[in-house]
């Protein structure tokens, strides 16, 4: 698993990599209400922002951790957007990207190095 | 993820309950100049739950408690009328009301609850705008009108409808207290003034008491199974869910009450016509709103989908003009009706409820119906 400094985490899974946010985030965030998703199929650049989630407190913007394409994205958040909240690492992913330049991932922390960056 | 999270700054000033917001495990936040919770270890969504479903306890000790004395009732009530479009002088030994004080252009300093006790006044005031409101208190009065600010005192609102049934452990009166009504009370040993109002839309008390003597009160009541502490996030999406105005963003010195939909806080007497017409500050710009109708209004707003819509969403008539018809004050997701809800000023042209008007929300116009307030019915308890 890698860590942005924007609390998104990525995980490698079959040549795509899952994107979502991390349990501090979520705790930090509160109650999630709503989250808009990327379109399928969609190019994206790193940095770019391509997501909203918005909880009881704030909307907050999601950036692209990569450059590439948009494969998937988490449909049950349209509806169940407290999963976000529930199971931040797992049910409550965002979507899905082929990188475009792998290599890319290798700028993020490890696990270790983003519970310093949190502390 | 971008976003700012408020920390407590240090020069906040703590409320007689800031121990124990800390050992409930509240996130403090900075708020009118005080350290105060915005939710606590449940989260907002549940405490709003909670407080629709059984009771809340809010400490809203940071508001300004403001004594107001003259020689006599008369006289004060006529100083006061001179600052409020309210029947003052009408009011009866406990009895309180909702109004507000206006300024010379017809706008509001703030929105205030005044309580006659004895023959003496007091008032509450919102945080942010006490130190305002005791200063326009004191030039605006006569010498012999004193005003005191009760900087000692704390507030403890406990919302919900099985707040009754929780005070009656304390002390049985309480059942007779029908809404808008004020009493002194012991409480378990502790004085305290309860009135029967809040700032949720449900049935609910407040409780004005020496600071010293929160803490316990406060502590005792959560010791009840029906009582959850409730933080300031749940109380700004109960009181948008209840259509009730927060200072600052709904209202301010550049909003009139008639703007705003509070000509119902304006009664007969104080009216064109009315045996005490006008004679308060920007009375002849107020009066002459009521009677010609305002350019805007102050309505509730219901966004499609799921997407909430804050303050500072601008208003539009359709899905292409440049120039506003309106903007959003105040919105977020309204718990207890499952969906985004707001509420905004519109041009008078859009006011009626059933019209259709677009929010931009990041660079796209969506559909924003104009509907009726409240979003959620008021369940005040009427008198016995």
């Amino acid at each position: 698993m890698h860590y942005t400094e924007e609390h998104e985490w990525l995980r490698e899974e079959a040549g795509t990599i899952i994107v979502g946010i991390t349990t501090h985030a979520a705790e930090q965030l509160g109650d999630v209400v709503f989250v808009e998703l990327p379109e399928i199929g969609s190019a994206v650049t790193k940095g770019e922002s391509i997501a909203v989630i918005e909880s009881v407190k704030a909307a907050s913007d999601i950036e692209a951790p990569l450059d590439g394409e948009i494969v998937a994205v988490n449909e049950v958040l349209v509806d169940k957007p407290e999963v976000v909240n529930s199971d931040p690492t797992g049910e409550g992913w965002f979507f899905k990207i082929t990188p475009s330049d792998p290599t890319q991932l290798s700028g993020y922390m490890d696990k270790a190095a983003y519970l310093e960056f949190i502390k | 993820m971008t976003q700012t999270i408020t920390p407590t700054s240090l020069s906040a000033k703590q409320t007689p309950l800031f121990d124990l917001h800390c050992e409930l495990g509240a996130k403090m936040v900075t708020f009118a100049g005080y350290a105060l919770p915005v939710q606590y270890s449940k989260g907002v969504l549940e405490e709003h739950r909670h407080t629709r479903a059984q009771a809340g306890l809010f400490d809203v000790s940071h508001m300004g408690q403001i004594k107001i004395e003259a020689e006599s009732w008369t006289e004060l009530a006529h100083s006061l009328e001179k600052l409020m479009p309210q029947d003052i002088l009408g009011l009866r030994e406990g009895s309180q009301r909702y109004g507000f004080l206006t300024t010379d252009a017809g706008g509001i300093l703030d929105d205030v609850i005044v309580i006659r006790r004895g023959d003496t006044l007091w008032m509450v005031a919102n945080a942010s705008r006490k130190d305002i409101v005791a200063k326009h208190l004191r030039s605006h009065s006569e010498s012999n009108i004193a005003v005191t600010e009760l900087t000692d005192w704390a507030l403890i609102a406990l919302q919900g409808p099985a707040s009754e049934a929780v005070l009656r452990e304390f002390n049985q009166q309480v059942y007779e207290l029908g809404f808008m009504e004020s009493v002194a009370l012991d409480l378990g040993g502790v004085a305290a003034w309860i009135s029967r109002s809040g700032y949720t839309g449900e049935d609910g008390f407040e409780l004005s008491l020496a600071a010293t003597a929160a803490d316990t009160i406060a502590r005792a009541l959560i010791a009840h199974d029906s009582v959850a502490p409730v933080g300031l996030g749940a109380r700004d999406s109960l009181r948008l869910e209840a259509g009730l105005c927060l200072y600052g963003q709904d209202i301010t010195e550049e909003t009139t009450p008639i703007e705003a939909n509070l000509s119902w806080v304006i009664p007969k007497c104080r009216r064109n016509g009315g045996e005490r017409a006008g004679g308060f500050l920007g009375a002849e710009m107020i009066l002459n709103q009521l009677d010609m109708g305002p350019s805007r209004r102050r309505v509730g707003l219901r966004p499609e989908g799921r997407a909430p819509m804050r303050s500072g969403v601008r208003l539009y008539a359709n899905e292409h003009e440049d120039t506003a018809i309106g903007e959003i004050t105040s919105g977020g997701f309204g718990q207890s009706v499952g969906r985004p809800i707001a509420m905004g000023y519109v041009n008078r042209d859009y006011a009626q409820p059933n019209t259709t008007v677009y929010g931009e929300l990041r660079g796209r116009r969506q559909p924003v119906a104009v509907v009726r307030l409240p979003f959620v019915a008021a369940k005040y308890k009427r008198s016995n």
